[in-house]
């Protein structure tokens, strides 16, 4: 019965710093930053264990079920 | 020769100027000690001397964590430390960074070198007076085992660590974020993805009334230096 819900389709998600976050079509790292409220400036971003460098930020498309990982880094030695 | 152009320091401080005396050809005059390999290593298990004598570490920036990284694997015996910084000591770098009053002026390379050479001379080093950058950072590092991130502002530590995942993704990178303020021990941790490891608090940012201390940038410092053993004598 669960299962036959009639408009039920299961949801893309991906993964970010561990956390479940909807997916979307032509999701880029920019979105992920807006849908996570980060406002960090200066991060290291790897999705699916793949540096993505700060200048392809905007052109990295992410796919679903991908594992994103987002690291703050922060002044102070 | 640099080091025996410094031959008076001025300080300023609080009560206006005091002179601070540089004996002429410092380097040439520590005194010379005869000390056994075996009777340093000493207080060491003996099986993990060989492992950390082949072992080559990068310290990118000499100031509050590199200066601290650098003096902690020299003690135990890392057969070669390649740093590079270009900066230059200041008062204000002595409330966290390992240099000393009548160092003030000198390239912080130079004067870390000085001090290490005090604390053994089982320990191989190459320093590099020269600010780190896309192009020369591969050139520097390529032969180390492990690199240390050791840089004071964010978007240098944000360079270095995108270079070096793009140049030598197989090789251990240990970088440091949030380690301002004092107290909050607890907040300390170690984040681990693929061979890039973070060092703090990840929360702490500079800002008024916040600023880092000899503490807590000790503890991180060392917390890198540990990490460091730790993957070199994985295998032990």
């Amino acid at each position: 019965m669960t299962n036959n819900i009639i408009g039920y389709k299961k949801m893309k998600t991906i993964m970010v710093n561990g956390n479940s976050l909807a997916w979307e079509e032509n999701m880029n790292i920019d979105v992920i930053l807006q849908r996570k409220n980060y406002t960090f400036k200066m991060l290291i971003v790897k999705v699916n264990g793949n540096l993505v460098k700060k200048t392809e930020y905007s052109k990295t498309i992410v796919p679903p079920d991908a594992d994103v990982q987002i690291i703050h880094l922060i002044s102070g030695g | 020769m640099l080091i025996e152009s410094i031959l008076v320091l001025i300080m300023v401080n609080q009560d206006g100027l005091s002179k601070c005396v540089v004996q002429p050809g410092r380097l040439n005059q520590l005194k010379r000690i005869l000390m056994k390999k075996s009777d340093f290593f000493a207080a060491h298990d003996m099986k993990i001397v060989p492992v950390l004598q082949n072992a080559v570490i990068g310290i990118a920036g000499c100031g509050g964590l590199g200066s601290n990284v650098a003096v902690s694997l020299t003690r135990v015996g890392i057969g070669k430390l390649i740093f590079a910084d270009f900066d230059k000591i200041e008062p204000s770098n002595l409330n966290r960074q390992q240099f000393f009053a009548d160092q003030i002026g000198m390239p912080k390379v130079i004067a870390l070198l000085e001090n290490l050479k005090k604390i053994s001379p089982f320990t191989q080093y190459q320093i590099h007076d020269i600010k780190l950058n896309e192009i020369n950072i591969p050139l520097i590092f390529k032969d180390v085992d492990i690199l240390v991130e050791a840089f004071d502002k964010a978007e240098m530590k944000e360079m270095l660590i995108e270079t070096w995942l793009q140049n030598f993704p197989e090789k251990p990178i240990i970088a440091a974020s949030g380690l301002a303020g004092w107290g909050r021990n607890e907040l300390l941790h170690i984040k681990k993805i693929d061979n890039l490891y973070i060092c703090g608090d990840e929360e702490t940012d500079l800002q008024n009334g916040i600023s880092p201390l000899a503490p807590r940038v000790g503890i991180v410092a060392n917390m890198q230096a540990n990490l460091v053993l730790e993957l070199l004598l994985r295998e032990i």
